[in-house]
């Protein structure tokens, strides 16, 4: 009986690691200094860096889905679109208050997301991946051809926006862009971290780790997934109006595929599931396409492709995950 | 009038292309019962489990739960009536540690899973429960370990503490002890033993010494259909079933 005690007790840890799991840890705080540094350090690149936050908040939409709920989409921005347009055509049309017009995004989005995954979601894998590209190809069709409504390949012009609660006025230079789309991603982060340790979060988990497991302990699996395709959605249209409401300005590229795939690269590159990929990845992306962009115009998707390459040859779990593998075997190597 | 079988398939049909993997199958569990369903390999007993489940819908025929028709309910809803299982081949979360595959299935049972807003972790007497059946199968100390980073044996153990977590009804086990080393598959027997007599369990195995110390009542399957039902010394004795074994073990 007298072995029994340490191992029990060693088992009883992994009540501790579930229990204790939600709790802020101190790293939490590390992206939303280095965003606030960022804000005094470079003050002649704040529309950049808010074009990063933006990105940030989009990459952590999916990661709901994607990193948590196993649900591999091509698409996404075809909601991020949905957002931009809906802010856009209610700036344009008399509708200039940004923090109403962010919920009514958000609101339109999240119920195209229903919609579409009402049908996608019955679907897995290839096939999936194939009808969420092909709802945003149709998506980007539509809103080219409606040009009356859209702009077209103009894109739309006459967005009015009013200043944020009657006293910041979107300024040229971008800080009120900036400070915006941060406070957005701050209370994005707070719902989606609160989202993922609850019990519908881990259930999302499970559903990536084995849906037919999850079938057999009595799981609505497609509410489940549908649920949080629809908080992503949603997310993503608020991603998207924010981008539109600080430049007051919405293009068909807020629809495009290659911003699907974008956010996808951003996601892998910082690593997905962990909540904090999209917080390493749009920085690493962005910056790297700034600069490479700035050294050779033409040729700098090349060496994104490189660095993507890199990630996934070397490091699956992208920039985080290469970081909790270094850290890990430092504490092995201390413990010898 | 006796209280309704806690299982009833009438007339069950299952064909996969020009397949027959079952062809009218009238099987009953009664409430309570260890029954054990037996047959060589590709007799259907798995397409069986998987048509009572819901994980496969019939072509023909029907399926009632404690007497009401769930032909037409999904998985998850027969589940949510007390229907469990677990899978010939292990079907765990993989990447999760074992505390929390059990604690998953805790959480769908008692209804908490569909939260967004509460964490998980603040759950205790969730998490408390799944540990508490960790300790009743002899696994606790594994707890904090990676499913994946579990012996095969070890792993059958945690497949049976998920069911068993859903408090089942109707517990259908898939070749409980296959592959499991001697130890395990002691405690797997045992804990199948200690079971509450009001749960009803249907059992899949190939091990007949297991068949026979379990079971009261064994079903033979062979071709998708019902071969014969009676109590073990019944069948034990039976001509045809003695026939079915001893050619499949020629084949081997």
């Amino acid at each position: 009986m007298t072995a029994a005690a340490p191992a029990g007790a060693r088992g009883r840890g992994a009540i501790g690691a579930l229990t204790g799991r939600h709790r802020l840890k101190p790293l939490e705080a590390l992206p939303w200094a280095a965003a606030i540094g960022a804000y005094f350090l470079f003050p002649d690149y704040l529309p950049l860096g808010a074009q990063v936050l933006v990105m940030v908040l989009f990459a952590l939409s999916l990661d709901l889905i994607l990193g948590y709920g196993g649900i591999i989409t091509l698409g996404q921005a075809a909601f991020f679109g949905v957002g931009a347009y809906t802010a856009g055509l209610l700036g344009a049309h008399g509708w200039s208050e940004p923090i109403t017009g962010l919920l009514v995004a958000g609101a339109v989005a999240g119920a195209v997301g229903v919609l579409t995954g009402l049908i996608v979601l019955r679907t897995e894998g290839l096939t999936l991946l194939m009808l969420t590209l092909m709802i945003n190809v149709m998506l980007y069709e539509a809103a080219n051809k409606a040009s009356a409504v859209t702009g077209g390949s103009d894109g739309l012009q006459g967005i009015v926006i009013s200043p944020v609660l009657g006293l910041f006025r979107f300024d040229i230079f971008g800080r009120t862009a900036y400070l915006y789309s941060l406070a957005v991603l701050f209370l994005a982060w707070i719902l989606v971290r609160t989202i993922v340790h609850s019990p519908f979060g881990r259930s999302l988990t499970g559903i990536r780790e084995n849906v037919a497991r999850m079938h057999a302990i009595g799981s609505p699996v497609l509410l489940r997934r549908l649920t949080a395709y629809a908080i992503a959605a949603a997310l993503s249209g608020i991603a998207g109006a924010v981008l539109t409401q600080s430049t007051q300005f919405v293009g068909l590229e807020s629809l495009g595929v290659d911003r699907s795939g974008g956010v996808l690269i951003v996601l892998i590159l910082g690593g997905f599931g962990r909540l904090y990929g999209a917080f390493v990845g749009a920085p690493l992306y962005m910056i790297a396409q700034d600069r490479l962009a700035a050294l050779d115009p033409a040729y700098w998707p090349l060496a994104i492709g490189g660095l993507l390459i890199a990630v996934v040859m070397l490091a699956r779990g992208g920039v985080l995950g290469l970081c909790g593998a270094l850290l890990a075997s430092l504490r092995g190597k201390g413990r010898r | 009038m006796s209280p309704p079988p806690a299982i009833e398939t009438r007339g069950l049909c299952k064909s996969f292309g020009a397949l027959p993997v079952a062809s009218d199958i009238d099987f009953r569990l009664e409430r309570g019962a260890r029954h054990a369903l037996i047959g060589p390999n590709g007799a259907g007993k798995t397409t069986f489990v998987n048509l009572v489940t819901g994980a496969l819908a019939p072509s023909a025929g029907r399926v009632f739960l404690g007497g009401e028709d769930v032909t037409a309910l999904p998985q998850a809803r027969r589940v949510k009536r007390g229907l469990a299982r677990t899978f010939q081949i292990n079907t765990l979360f993989r990447g999760l540690t074992v505390l929390e595959n059990v604690a998953l299935a805790i959480g769908e049972h008692v209804g908490v899973a569909g939260d967004l807003l509460r964490p998980a972790g603040s759950r205790r007497e969730v998490i408390e429960r799944a540990f508490a059946s960790l300790e009743r199968l002899g696994i606790a100390e594994e707890a904090g370990r990676l499913v994946h980073e579990l012996p095969y044996g070890r792993q059958r153990l945690v497949e049976i503490a998920v069911a068993l977590g859903l408090e089942p009804k109707v517990l259908l086990l898939d070749e409980p002890a296959a592959g499991v080393p001697g130890a395990e598959s002691g405690t797997i027997v045992e804990t199948i033993e200690s079971l509450p007599e009001d749960i009803a369990v249907l059992i899949i195995e190939h091990d007949m010494d297991l068949v026979f110390r379990l079971a009261r009542r064994i079903t033979v399957m062979v071709q998708g259909s019902v071969l014969v039902e009676g109590t073990p010394q019944e069948i034990a004795e039976d001509a045809r079933v003695r026939e079915v074994y001893l050619g499949e073990r020629e084949h081997r």
